[in-house]
């Protein structure tokens, strides 16, 4: 058996029903899927059109995918964990404290790394080199790399489902609970091995948006004519490139305690466990900021259009944006206020962390204003941000609460935390990733979703959201700790009660998400959008065709000022006419690579095997992995030729739609 | 058959409505039975309210504004292209500054008096108590009595208690909601904490850090007893019992889970400086036979 490491029958639970059901379940869908599209031929169209496919919109659509699709099996944990905190008062309930364990640490670490990650990753992917007027991104090939880094992580941490077992140790391993003597188990192996490999597609991801942005952009785009998407964009893969490296190193370190015997971390021979707090702090606050940031820019592009205004305090918005990047570094310390560092250290981190309130006070201010004196339009993307609005204030306040170390003396790790951290996250980051992809799917696409659909799934939302996460506020101050597997209060079991059934109000809300999209793409052709510019929008990905050529523009734009697009609708109008045919040339752009997919398959097999300790694969992934950056460092020819005709038949389709849009803007007294 | 579950329905709905009006009135955090308690819970709702007078008009105004600037409202000023006032962005810059100056200097003195290794000012000198975290119950060791119990926390009423807290293992945070304060148990540090129970009561204590499998059956009660009953129950505690020393702690310090709670009669000198220096080595984790873990937390 030494053949397969560590690996056993053992390994597989077949004794456990639950989980054995859901990779049943999960694993019959894949085939079920992968089956229809090798039976209809379409096998090599996904080969050629996506998985090797190096065009910075289709890696943003899939990078969302991926974070749909995990969203589903995280929000299935979420379920499990409110229904056993609903059953487990004096009582085992249904879960173990093995799995309960597992259930809550796979919650966090999927919905953060593999739901919350991806999902504004894929919406910066798509949309900024779009809005900057550009051809594509930096670094294309590596962008590939960086998604399917991505999808290996959540693969392995879906693998440990089914073989082996996941971390019992929170979504942050904190040692000495995370160290070998105290989890022994594969489980923490799991969770380090897969951010550690999609870790590295992340800070890949963000070196590339970083160049992208700083170096890419159509002629006359200055850094204050960016669209506020675009700066949110910047600060957040600055973050991103600072942080992350923290991350791969911190958990790297645990690795060597695990597997080679260090003690970096260990509670003998000199090791640290401060020094994890710091540094998983150092990488772990920033973290947040770089989640919300661009959920800030989708909310300043989606409430500017839908008031039809430009965004209020454009420059102020901007100080504000870079002001978070920077502090976001310098508050690390208030996740640990009660580990007893001192009345100094303490007061002075928690009075930072208030600092941060002050930039996030002005945006929401700015938000304010921009709506004022506008002709607000309710479409979904518009109720998503006012719901973030009043939803984001409350987080926001509880937030600056736990800052004053007095009373997170009281409320650190209390469900009130809870409450607080989902408040900012679901109200925050997860609303703006609906609004962001409602509002960009039609330039995906070509069609819109169903707007009824998409209003119905707003409301269960967020009226669940309200039942599932106001009662956690109460039950913290009653002093319920989180991740309690049973509990013996009476009082508390009601708030826990009203929160599973949030949760459920949520599944509905989730239920008609699935159905809206099902239903928008079997009504394709009542919802499609001819003019690429649905929503009457303002910066330039709304000025080419949806969904857009590969080259995105048939010829770059020149910048002149913000809301570029806007500028040039209102000029078109004034002259009754388009802008002059410009005169086309050919464009080159890179030749899609299957180095990324091969990579991850690679590092998926590599992470598999150090997990289980079978050494000799471990070599020979490491390797493949190797020779694939060989054979893609030595090609010959990277790119490809649009001629200058095909381009111009594009164009001059683009241009008659418009045309048409302009005579029935005329026509409007 | 339709009727009958509507009323279950609405018995279940009506049971949880009446279970919540009752036990809302006494969140164990504000309603503090200690001066630790009772500075925390007020700083917390002073910083409440300091904060909601500025949400609680940006939520109106954001409905408001929303509301009337709504695309069919044809009574509403139409500013289409309104994007900049030096005086909104002085004050938009300025209202948040300010709240934060104000509930800065809150949270500065805050931390400052009620840092947690700050003695209680009182007429009688602190009792002194040492917690050791293990997994998964509490050790409670009373140097002056020379006792010890196990998950149950019993100490005079109306004296401050100054704690020395370290883990055997991995970490926990020891946390009684309604005394106040809560802090962290470390293996190889110990942690200092000041609290008092100003009137006799019994609280609920809890480790409000995860700490494994047997994490959640980590609770213990505390009993603030009358000054004069508190000597009687050490003298009892005295007079029966186990013995802690280095052996019988070993066998403590062995995994289990939802222990009930008992004393020691003797507890062998530095026990707690022993466990936190770490002269005796920290508390193995599971039992670990052919690289699978062994299931070692029955229940005693």
């Amino acid at each position: 058996m030494t053949l397969l490491g560590k690996l056993t029958w053992s390994a597989i639970p077949l004794d456990q029903p639950l989980p054995m059901i859901a990779s049943a379940v999960v694993a019959l869908a894949i085939l079920g899927i992968l089956g229809w599209v090798v039976a209809s031929g379409r096998l090599p169209y996904l080969w050629r059109e996506w998985i090797t496919s190096v065009d910075h919109k289709r890696i943003g659509v899939m990078y969302v995918l991926l974070a749909m699709v995990m969203l589903l099996r995280g929000f299935s944990d979420a379920i499990m964990m409110r229904t056993q905190q609903a059953l487990a008062f004096r009582a085992p309930g249904f879960l173990p404290p093995e799995h309960y364990d597992q259930i809550f640490s796979a919650h966090g670490t999927l919905m953060i790394f593999f739901v919350a990650m991806p999902f504004v990753i894929g919406l910066m992917n798509f949309v900024v080199p779009l809005q900057l007027g550009a051809r594509d991104v930096a670094f294309p090939t590596l962008n590939s790399v960086g998604f399917w880094l991505t999808a290996t992580g959540a693969l392995l941490v879906n693998i440990s489902l089914v073989v082996g077992e996941f971390a019992r140790t929170g979504w942050l391993p904190y040692p000495p609970l995370s160290e070998l003597a105290y989890s022994p188990g594969v489980g923490v192996d799991y969770y380090l091995w897969a951010l550690e490999i999609s870790g590295v597609g992340t800070l890949v991801s963000g070196v590339n948006l970083v160049t992208t942005i700083l170096k890419i952009h159509a002629p006359g785009m200055t850094y204050l004519r960016m669209p506020m998407f675009c700066w949110t964009a910047l600060a957040s893969n600055l973050l991103i490139v600072a942080a992350f490296p923290i991350l791969t190193a911190t958990l790297a370190m645990l690795l060597l305690d695990r597997y080679l015997g260090f003690h970096f971390f260990t509670n003998t021979d000199g090791g640290n466990v401060m020094m994890f707090m710091n540094l998983i702090w150092a990488w772990g606050h920033p973290e947040v900021y770089i989640l919300i940031l661009p959920a800030f820019g989708v909310f300043s592009e989606v409430i500017s259009t839908f008031s039809g205004k430009p965004l209020f305090g454009y420059r102020s918005m901007v100080a504000a944006t870079m002001a978070i990047c920077i502090l976001a570094f310098m508050v690390w310390l208030h996740h640990f206020f009660t580990m007893g560092a001192g009345a100094d250290v303490n007061a002075i981190f928690g009075i930072a962390t208030m600092i941060i309130a002050v930039p996030t006070g002005v945006k929401v201010f700015n938000w304010l204003f921009t709506m004022y004196g506008g002709r607000i339009v309710y479409s979904v993307p518009m109720l998503w941000a006012l719901g973030f609005m009043v939803t984001f204030t409350i987080g926001g306040m509880t937030g600056v609460l736990l800052a004053v170390p007095p009373a997170d003396f009281v409320l650190h790790n209390s469900l009130f935390l809870v409450a607080h951290f989902h408040n900012v996250i679901i109200g925050g980051v997860l609303f703006g990733a609906f609004a962001g992809y409602t509002y960009w799917f039609p330039k995906a696409f070509g069609f819109r979703l169903h707007e009824g659909l998409g209003r119905a799934a707003f409301w269960f939302w967020i009226v669940g959201f309200y039942l599932a996460f106001m009662p956690l506020y109460v039950v913290g101050l009653m002093g319920m700790t989180r991740r309690m597997q049973q509990y013996d209060m009476p009082e508390w079991r009601p708030w826990l009660l009203l929160a599973a059934a949030g949760a459920a109000v949520i599944l509905v809300g989730i239920v008609l998400q699935v159905v809206q999209l099902v239903v928008s793409i079997s009504r394709r052709d009542e919802l499609r959008d001819l003019t690429g510019d649905p929503w009457n929008g303002r910066s330039l990905e709304w000025a080419t065709t949806s969904p857009p050529p590969a080259f995105n523009f048939a010829v770059l734009p020149t910048i002149e000022g913000e809301d570029t697009y806007w500028t040039t609708k209102q000029r078109a109008r004034q002259q009754r006419q388009l802008a002059d045919e410009p005169d086309y040339i050919d464009i080159e752009m890179p030749r899609n690579s299957p180095t990324g997919f091969i990579c991850a398959f690679f590092a998926t097999i590599m992470g598999f095997a150090l997990i289980w300790h079978i050494w000799w694969m471990v070599i020979v992934a490491g390797v493949g992995a190797y020779a694939t950056f060989v054979v893609f460092a030595w090609r010959d020819e990277d790119e490809y030729v649009i001629p200058a005709n095909e381009v111009a038949r594009l164009d001059r389709a683009r241009r008659r739609s418009r045309t048409d849009a302009l005579a029935a803007w005329d026509a409007v007294p | 058959m339709r009727t009958g579950r509507c009323g279950r329905a609405c018995r279940i709905g009506g049971f949880v409505i009446a279970t919540l009006l009752v036990s809302g009135c006494h969140p164990a955090v504000l309603d503090p039975k200690g001066v630790v308690g009772t500075a925390n819970s007020t700083i917390l709702i002073d910083s409440v309210i300091i904060m909601l007078a500025i949400v609680i008009p940006t939520i109106a105004a954001t409905l408001g504004f929303a509301w009337w600037f709504r695309a069919g409202n044809r009574r509403a000023r139409h500013r289409p292209t309104w994007a900049y006032s030096g005086r909104i962005e002085l004050v938009v810059w300025a209202v948040p500054l300010l709240v934060i100056i104000l509930l800065g200097g809150v949270a500065w003195v805050g931390s400052h008096e009620l840092d947690p290794a700050t003695p209680i000012t009182s007429k009688t000198a602190a009792l002194e108590v040492d917690v050791v975290s293990l997994d998964w119950k509490w050790l409670f060791i009373y140097p002056e009595q020379h006792i010890a119990s196990v998950n149950e926390l019993t100490i005079p009423a109306g004296r401050p208690i100054h704690f020395r807290l370290t883990s055997a293992s991995v970490m926990n945070a020891f946390f009684i909601p309604q005394l106040g304060s809560m802090i962290y148990t470390m293996n190889g540090m110990s942690t200092q904490l000041y609290l008092q129970a100003d009137q006799p009561g019994d609280f609920h204590g809890l480790s409000s850090h995860y700490s494994g499998d047997g994490f959640a059956g980590m609770h213990f009660e505390v009993h603030a007893t009358p000054p004069d009953q508190f000597a009687t129950w050490a003298a009892a505690a005295r007079a029966r019992g186990p013995v802690l020393d280095p052996v019988s702690y070993g066998e403590l310090a062995q995994q289990s889970r939802d222990v009930v709670p008992f004393t020691y009669r003797d507890v062998a000198p530095h026990l707690f400086d022993d466990i936190a220096n770490q002269k005796m080595a920290p508390a193995p984790g599971p039992a670990v036979r052919n690289g699978a873990e062994v299931a070692n937390g029955a229940k005693p």
